[in-house]
């Protein structure tokens, strides 16, 4: 935007007044040049942050990376004592919990974003939507302590034993029903990354023009015709990125899923059966990390957790602004 | 059967405003008509009353009679997505599914009314793209995004989308403000086409075109339908004050 | 026309799940509330205010010093963060270099989406190490870190709702352009900042992995910024996985002041400001 000075005025930049330029205006001008170059130095500044942070964690892994190179995420070994780490079974308890969190969370969060969003009567979306974003504020921890106490006891009693009854023929329902394990940590992640997923999927519905909304209903289509043809179609890649928000969150969660996942290194194909996600590793041990190989194979860990995250958030991102633009974003 | 739209004491609101007051008209079939006034003055409102699409604005709502060929579009009971169908719109934006081909985009109607059979959807699209006007400049590139188009050529397919489910009835609001004089000119030709066919209703503030394409026209101020008759009369010989000062320019 | 009873069919059927769906997303909320009304509300006490955690096997005892520790940690990350994100947010919205602002736009997202466990970490590489030390410091930045791309954000978006005409009009009196940023933009744009000064606070006060290993914890009072300091979701964490049924029970005290904080804030941040458009 080009902004008007009026001719002779303190502010008007000294290119368009070469030699008219008085004291006052001079100072202004190196006022506003200061002003500007402090905003850029800040912007700059954030820029750096991020390439810092991804340099001092590869510094502080090197020594894990040089010692076990790509051995580090294909071997399932994680020893401590004999100092050799294999960081897959934490990858694996990553993704699985992240992706059982998504195949429940994805169908509610876009089943709840479309009914605010599209089908819900007017007076409904205020209220259910503070609800929802009241959600997204709870702190980690205390879903944490909500699935120790109430959800693990739950699954261990109620849910394992029947899907043990009923699936059991399954790989993925079978072995003792301790609750904690890796279904528990699903289930604590998609309620905690539902409400990402819908308030995001809902505000790239909002952005959806309503032109699109009356093409459709003067064709004669019903309401979910509409959102199905109109809606869902135009938004599609926001909402790919909404998803991908989500599993961004999965990811990375730490503090609810380390207290319920059940804390052991294993790849197993039952989800009674505990795990052990990256970034609870990284919360269980590294206090106790007494080696410097030991402490650099736990932020090795960050770094490719940082690596994963980074690039699934970028990618959600391109895609949500694809939709609404990158300016008028959602608040999370 | 064709006798056309009565509308009798009609009213619509946008919360506790009042932006039409008791409209009572008579739309005569197989022809055109043109709505004017100033803006605000409800013209749009009047349309979007015809096909309830009045109602999908929160807030907003409707009170009287719609008569389609003797058939009460406010009847209780009466499912607004099937006088929609009867009823088809095009808006002051083309709007096409930017996420559609072109081929996509016309057969949107008959697919939501459940036709699967290709030959159908194809006869169809050919047919509602021919009355458009369209089908010699797209016949090529019916897999194309319907956004691609140009801007006058969207204005068709949108045209053309709402005649393939074979609506009785047009409406038009605005449909050529968007558009440059040489699109406009087709539009208009497009129209005084498809009177054959069927009845089309246009919005339009500009009264020229009102004069060119109508055969009868009315002129709406501050909610008030002030005069309903053939066109060459509102121009030519306008009964009330309030007419002849808006075709003359005297204010709007 | 069967086939539009069908269309009907499926209309009404997809209303039903889809305000289903919403139901059950909503309803952790109420279950959790409900837990921690009936856990915590019980095990609050006039002690879980006053008093230092018990050693280990003696009942009784409060979160007093985790209580002023997470408002000490708030209250640094706030000062390192505020400033920095409100800065960087006003670069964005008034910077004319198109690139660079969309760089560092980028950026932020995605350094909201950053595990905080990872920027846990980074704050134990750039500060405890150097320090040789857990501190109450090494937590603030932490946050601070985590704290600056929602400040960012909502300052730009805010800073972008004051209207051109305003600052227009301002600049034709004749006042320098970083003046009339600070003095008519800013001032104009405040309470949408406090509003997102609010929610980045909502966000770190629950914060936990970032500050296992930077402010570390503390059973006691803190002895300074350079030393371990106690913090609620700390405390929360460390006795809910303790086979204590007391400290059970304090956990969940702590966890329903935590929540209250954090809905506290949020609410505040909710209503201080109304926004054009709703959101």
């Amino acid at each position: 935007m080009e902004r008007l000075a009026p001719a002779g005025a303190g502010a008007a930049p000294s290119r368009l007044l070469p030699g008219a330029a008085s004291a006052s205006a001079r100072s202004a001008v190196s006022g506003d040049r200061l002003f500007r170059a402090l905003l850029r130095a800040v912007g700059l500044g954030f820029v750096l942050v991020m390439l810092a942070m991804i340099a001092a964690l590869a510094i502080a892994a090197w020594p894990a990376i040089r010692q076990f190179g790509w051995g580090f995420v294909v071997e399932s070994n994680w020893d401590p004592v004999q100092e050799s780490f294999g960081a897959l079974p934490f990858i694996y308890g990553t993704l699985l919990s992240s992706i059982l969190a998504l195949l429940i969370a994805v169908p509610l969060g876009l089943g709840a974003a479309i009914y605010l969003a599209e089908l819900a009567p007017a007076w409904i979306r205020p209220p259910v939507g503070f609800l929802i974003e009241l959600l997204a504020a709870v702190p980690s921890v205390v879903y944490g302590l909500w699935g120790i106490f109430v959800l693990a006891p739950l699954l261990r009693s109620w849910v394992q034993p029947f899907l043990g009854a009923t699936l059991g023929w399954l790989p993925l329902f079978q072995g003792p029903p301790y609750g904690v394990g890796m279904l528990a940590a699903g289930i604590i992640l998609a309620i905690m990354v539902v409400p990402f997923i819908a308030t995001v999927s809902r505000d790239v519905l909002l952005a959806v023009p309503s032109q699109q909304r009356e093409a459709a209903l003067a064709l004669g289509a019903t309401g979910w015709e509409t959102t199905r043809v109109a809606v869902l179609r135009y938004g599609r890649s926001g909402l790919i990125g909404a998803i991908l928000l989500g599993l961004g969150r999965a990811l990375g969660e730490t503090m609810a899923v380390t207290m319920v996942i059940g804390n052991r290194p294993e790849i197993a194909a039952s989800l009674f059966a505990p795990g052990y996600t990256m970034a609870s590793v990284i919360a269980n041990e590294f206090t106790e990390a007494t080696s410097d190989l030991y402490l650099a194979a736990l932020i090795e860990v960050a770094l490719l957790l940082l690596v994963i995250t980074v690039v699934v958030n970028a990618l959600a991102r391109l895609l949500v602004w694809s939709v609404g633009g990158p300016v008028k974003t959602v608040r999370e | 059967m064709a006798d056309g739209i009565r509308v009798l004491s009609l009213s619509a609101w946008f919360g506790s405003q009042r932006v039409l007051r008791n409209v009572f008209v008579n739309i005569a079939p197989n022809e055109v008509t043109a709505i004017i006034g100033p803006s605000g003055c409800g013209k749009s409102t009047f349309i979007r009353c015809l096909n309830r699409m009045h109602e999908v604005v929160p807030g907003a709502r409707a009170d009287g009679r719609v008569l389609l060929n003797g058939e009460d579009v406010y009847a209780p009971g009466t499912d607004p997505v099937t006088i929609r169908r009867r009823i088809g719109m095009v808006f002051q934006k083309p709007n096409p599914f930017p996420t559609m081909s072109v081929f996509d985009n016309v057969a949107a109607g008959l697919r939501l009314a459940g036709v699967r059979n290709r030959a159908a959807l194809h006869e169809a699209v050919e047919r509602a793209l021919g009355q458009a006007a369209l089908w010699d400049e797209v016949k090529d590139s019916l897999g194309k995004s319907g956004a691609s188009l140009s801007g006058g050529q969207q204005q068709r397919l949108c045209i053309a989308r709402a005649l393939a489910v074979g609506p009785e009835v047009l409406l038009m609001d605005e449909p050529s403000s968007a558009l440059d004089p040489i699109a406009t000119a087709k539009i208009e030709e497009l129209i005084l086409e498809l009177k054959k066919d069927l009845m089309v209703v246009i919005v339009t503030h500009n009264m020229q075109q009102a004069a060119r394409v109508a055969d009868a026209t009315g002129f709406f101020l501050l909610g008030e339908l002030v005069e309903f008759a053939r066109t060459r009369e509102i121009f030519t010989s306008p009964r009330d004050k309030r007419t002849e000062d808006y075709i003359t320019g005297r204010f709007g | 026309m069967t086939n539009l009873g069908r269309r009907r069919l499926i209309d009404r059927l997809m209303r039903r799940l889809a305000a289903l769906a919403a139901g059950l997303v909503v309803l952790p909320l109420v279950v959790i509330f409900g837990f921690l009304l009936y856990q915590g509300g019980t095990a609050v006490n006039l002690d879980f205010f006053t008093q230092l955690p018990k050693p280990v096997g003696e009942p009784g005892g409060g979160m007093v010093n985790a209580i002023v520790g997470s408002l000490v940690l708030l209250g640094l990350a706030g000062l390192l963060g505020l400033p920095a994100g409100i800065l960087a947010g006003l670069y964005l919205a008034e910077s004319r270099d198109r690139r660079l602002t969309w760089l560092v736009r980028f950026l932020a997202d995605v350094l909201n989406g950053v595990p905080s466990i990872v920027i846990g970490i980074f704050a134990y590489t750039v500060v405890v190490l150097p320090m040789r030390g857990f501190s109450a410091l090494a937590g603030g930045i932490a946050l601070a870190i985590i704290m600056i791309p929602v400040v960012l954000r909502t300052t730009e978006e805010m800073v972008r709702l004051v209207p051109a005409s305003l600052r227009e009009a301002a600049l034709a009196l004749g006042i320098p352009e970083w003046k009339v940023i600070l003095r008519v933009v800013v001032p104009t744009a405040r309470a949408g900042m406090v509003t997102g000064a609010m929610v980045a606070i909502a966000r770190i006060a629950g914060e936990t992995a970032p500050l296992l290993f930077t402010a570390f914890g503390n059973r006691f009072w803190h002895q300074g910024l350079d030393e371990p300091i106690a913090a609620l979701p700390l405390q929360i964490f460390a006795y809910a996985i303790a086979p204590y049924d007391d400290w059970h029970r304090q956990a969940w005290a702590g966890a329903l002041v935590l929540i209250a904080l954090v809905f506290l804030v949020s609410l505040v941040a909710r209503f201080a400001t109304r926004r054009p458009g709703g959101a």
